[in-house]
């Protein structure tokens, strides 16, 4: 039954991968074709007096529709979500715990997360341009995960038999998925703002997308989301380290990175306070601060020695 | 952080430039210094400093959490290691350095919360400002028309405010609202509550201690300090910390993984069931399992590592016992093969060392050597190799336990000698050659090693933690502002109402909650229609 579990798992995760594959391809599509249709869409500009002053304004460029590529790599994405997230639950049944106790599970359920974050933020604001880095992204991961991470289902060591393995390392993802949406936002308003710096040069399909300072709102408003899980596992992991090495903070190298990135983003967000700080300077804290992120994910876990060697790989991390 | 009469999230103008600084006097100059410490961007670069320089601690080796690495990684780099030493970058996270930045940070935080917080008591007793002359300069300016009177209008509008949790003050022909303050309120309970946990931390660390003793089963450990292999005490530790009570293991029960091919032997449970007493008290029965400490006397007893501690006898050539106790050895990978070492200075004709090798499960390849597939005891055997010689424990050079130097010792049984290693399993007596004497395996329990760690302010560090994130979702959620309603009478008699906010702060829904608010407003206002 197990082994049935987890081909069907495995059978998901590569059905994912392919349906995210043709999807990066259009939500790339979709940014080359905003390339073409830059030169034909010029922006338009209403001016409405209201009684005091006459006021300018440029309208964002109205979506005349939704375009077809668009529609297409996003319906794609869906699809391969719940293909992705089937798989998860496929690996935690056969496993007959959650599907997140050794790097390759990690790695899988993290990836549907930031998936599942990228699709949910849509009911709040059409980011569907970011589709191509999220897809993107967690193809390259899940392929990483299929190929050098996987490891056969085995039982959960002593240390890992504990209630906060479900919340830490939940949260964890949760804040994962946030900074990842959030730092990929950082990322187009870095490109944006250089091209309202030096006019009309770099990219085109960017006059399409919104303008620097509404991007920079809207990366702020996920990271500091993603804030506040991440403390949480901060938090959440000392408790449990208490409980299981016998003390709630020792400088494990895994603290230690969870650590610096928990400073990066409160850096990030003092920095949007900050005169000077604000802007370009605050966008590459929360890149660095993703990069971390991910950095304490792969070169942590596989390259330092330290107490969280759970990645379940023979011979690493020990 | 910041100037102390903007809300937290105020956003600075750019630096004026081109201005005539004033000669500064002592007094002057150490204001200076102090408004550059409690500046935001001082607290900003504090902060990046301090996670950068976390990072080499991730690098290197820690004496805290890793004593044992540091000394391996001091004999790989014979050259880079003093240096680092003296940079103390083996305790990084308590080196002068690293505590500077923080110690500065943690200043620059106690200047910032206090001026902030005094500032925020008298705004949270001060009534909401006077409504400005021109609401349609604010944001999320709306208007709406109504056909009774302005007076009424504006109260009625009061009464929505205040439902809506805002803060109210009347004026003329106006209402001006505020709400949010919570706002302000959780910003600072947060910085408060990183400072506390600082303190506490440190606290803890102070006056606790941490502790490690290894127990064979059927041993006691009781809590007192010669009876600890290792022990680590905070800075004001005294003996009267250490509750006296006492711990005997009656037994250790591991479960291995059976049936999943993929993991057979895999250790899936440790059970350590223990007889407790505390002071001179009722003695008690009690388990101890990993995540889930022995709380007694103050103090938490963690089960942190397992192994085999085989007794070996060994008696003298008239048959007269002078060793016989366990040994605990060091398991040497996950399916605990373990190695052990006993050293005999007295007793015998010679000084004696023993250097065993544990199978656990020992099975014989075609080449005739031994290895282990599984960590319980199915076919025990203990592999012994002894030497004779100076075994450098009588000049009053300490020496590891766990290692031998064989430079001055002589190999009668094993590889090197005439006689090959010795394999016992429990129960078997072989003679020492040379006739020393005889060396018998009588058993093999189990031994734990028992981490007692007692930390006074560790409740407190997690209340300060829970405080930490109330106060973040609070001060980032929470969106402070301030609404007014204006009521204008035309000529016609028509009154009209201006609705505006001002955000004080993050704020992305204000032009939703002023048009909202104006919904409900006029909802009130008009009479009600019957159907």
């Amino acid at each position: 039954m197990t082994d049935q579990l987890v081909t069907l798992s495995l059978v998901a995760v590569y059905s994912a991968m392919a349906i995210y594959t043709v999807a990066f391809i259009l939500f790339t599509m979709d940014l080359a074709r905003r390339t073409a249709a830059v030169s034909t869409v010029s922006p338009v500009v209403t001016a409405h007096a209201d009684g005091y002053t006459t006021v300018l304004e440029r309208v964002d460029a109205p979506p005349a529709k939704s375009p077809r590529y668009l529609r297409a790599a996003f319906a794609l994405t869906i699809i391969a979500w719940v293909l992705h997230v089937s798989a998860a639950v496929f690996r935690g049944v056969a496993a007959g715990r959650v599907p997140w106790a050794n790097m390759f599970e990690f790695t899988l359920t993290a990836t549907a997360i930031v998936v599942g974050v990228f699709l949910v933020v849509q009911f709040w604001q059409d980011l569907r341009f970011i589709g191509a880095f999220v897809t993107g992204f967690s193809l390259i991961a899940l392929g990483i995960a299929t190929t050098n991470f996987y490891v056969d289902v085995v039982p959960l060591p002593p240390p890992l038999q504990s209630g906060w393995l479900v919340i830490h390392v939940f949260v964890a993802s949760l804040g994962t998925g946030f900074f990842a949406i959030g730092s990929a936002l950082s990322i187009v308003q870095l490109l944006q703002s250089r091209r309202a710096a030096n006019k009309a040069s770099g990219l085109r399909f960017l006059d399409t997308l919104p303008a620097a300072e509404k991007l920079e709102n809207t990366a702020y408003r996920l990271i500091v989301v993603g804030f506040v899980f991440w403390t949480f596992t901060l938090i959440a992991g000392a408790i449990w380290a208490s409980y299981a090495w016998g003390r709630y903070w020792g400088w494990d190298t895994k603290e230690v990175w969870t650590f610096i990135i928990w400073t990066i983003f409160a850096g990030y967000i003092h920095a949007r306070a900050t005169r000077g700080w604000r802007g370009a300077r605050s966008a590459w804290l929360a890149i660095i601060g993703f990069a971390a992120v991910v950095f304490n994910f792969t070169i942590v876990n596989l390259f330092f020695k330290g107490m969280h060697s759970y990645s379940g790989i023979p011979g690493v991390g020990e | 952080m910041t100037d102390s009469s903007r809300p937290s999230d105020h956003i600075d103008a750019p630096a004026p430039s081109g201005i005539a600084q004033p000669k500064l006097g002592p007094v002057g100059y150490l204001r200076f210094f102090w408004r550059q410490l409690t500046s935001m961007r001082t607290a900003l670069f504090l902060l990046l400093l301090l996670a950068i320089a976390a990072i080499p601690g991730s690098l290197v080796p820690q004496v805290s959490s890793d004593p044992n690495g540091v000394i391996q990684y001091k004999a790989a780099n014979p050259g880079i290691a003093p240096v680092l030493e003296f940079f103390q970058v083996f305790t990084t996270y308590s080196s002068v350095w690293f505590s500077a930045i923080y110690l500065l940070l943690f200043v620059s935080l106690i200047g910032c919360v206090i001026p902030r917080t005094k500032h925020h008591f008298d705004a949270m007793r001060a009534r909401p400002p006077k409504t400005p002359a021109r609401l349609s300069r604010l944001e999320g300016f709306t208007t709406r028309t109504t056909s009774g009177d302005a007076a009424d209008a504006i109260s009625a509008g009061q009464q929505v405010l205040r439902r809506a949790g805002y803060r109210t003050e009347l004026f003329e022909d106006s209402v001006s609202a505020e709400r949010g303050y919570l706002r302000e309120t959780g910003n600072l309970v947060f910085h408060t509550a990183l400072i506390g946990v600082l303190v506490t931390v440190g606290i803890g660390g102070g006056f606790g201690y941490t502790g490690q003793k290894v127990v064979v089963e059927g041993y006691s450990m009781t809590n007192s300090l010669a009876v600890y292999d290792s022990f680590n005490p905070g800075r004001f530790f005294t003996d009267a910390s250490l509750v006296p009570f006492a711990i005997t293991l009656d037994s250790f029960t591991p479960v291995y993984e059976e049936d999943n091919v993929k993991a057979l032997g895999q250790a899936i449970d440790f059970t350590a069931d223990v007889t407790t007493t505390l002071g001179g008290g009722e003695s008690e029965k009690r388990t101890i399992k990993v995540n889930h400490p022995l709380e007694i006397g103050g103090a938490q007893v963690f089960l942190l590592g397992n192994g085999y501690a085989p007794v070996i006898t060994i008696r003298d050539p008239e048959g007269d016992v002078v060793f016989s106790q366990p040994t605990a050895c060091l398991p040497q990978d996950a399916l605990l093969f373990s190695n052990c070492i006993v050293k005999l200075p007295n007793g015998l004709d010679e000084q004696l060392a023993v250097v065993g090798f544990l199978y656990p499960s020992a099975v014989e390849d075609n080449f005739g050597r031994l290895a282990s597939n599984y960590p319980d005891l199915i076919n025990p055997i203990l592999s012994v190799n002894l030497y004779t010689g100076d075994l450098g424990l009588d000049n009053g050079v300490g020496s590891n336990a766990y290692s031998i130097n064989p430079a001055s010792l002589t190999q009668i049984a094993g590889v090197d000698s005439d006689t090959p290693a010795i394999r016992l399993s429990p129960g078997d007596v072989a003679d020492i050659p040379g006739g020393l004497g005889t060396i018998e395996l009588s058993s093999i329990p189990r031994f734990v090693s028992l981490d007692v760690h007692h930390d006074p302010a560790q409740v407190w560090v997690l209340v300060f933690a829970v405080l930490v994130v109330g106060g973040l979702v609070t001060s980032l959620f929470i969106p402070r502002r301030r609404v007014w309603i204006k009521a204008l009478t035309g000529s016609d008699g028509v009154v009209t109402l201006e609705y505006a906010g001002l955000a004080r702060g993050d704020d992305p829904g204000l032009d939703a909650a002023v048009a909202e608010l104006a919904d409900k407003h006029i909802d009130q206002l008009s009479p009600k229609v019957e159907t």
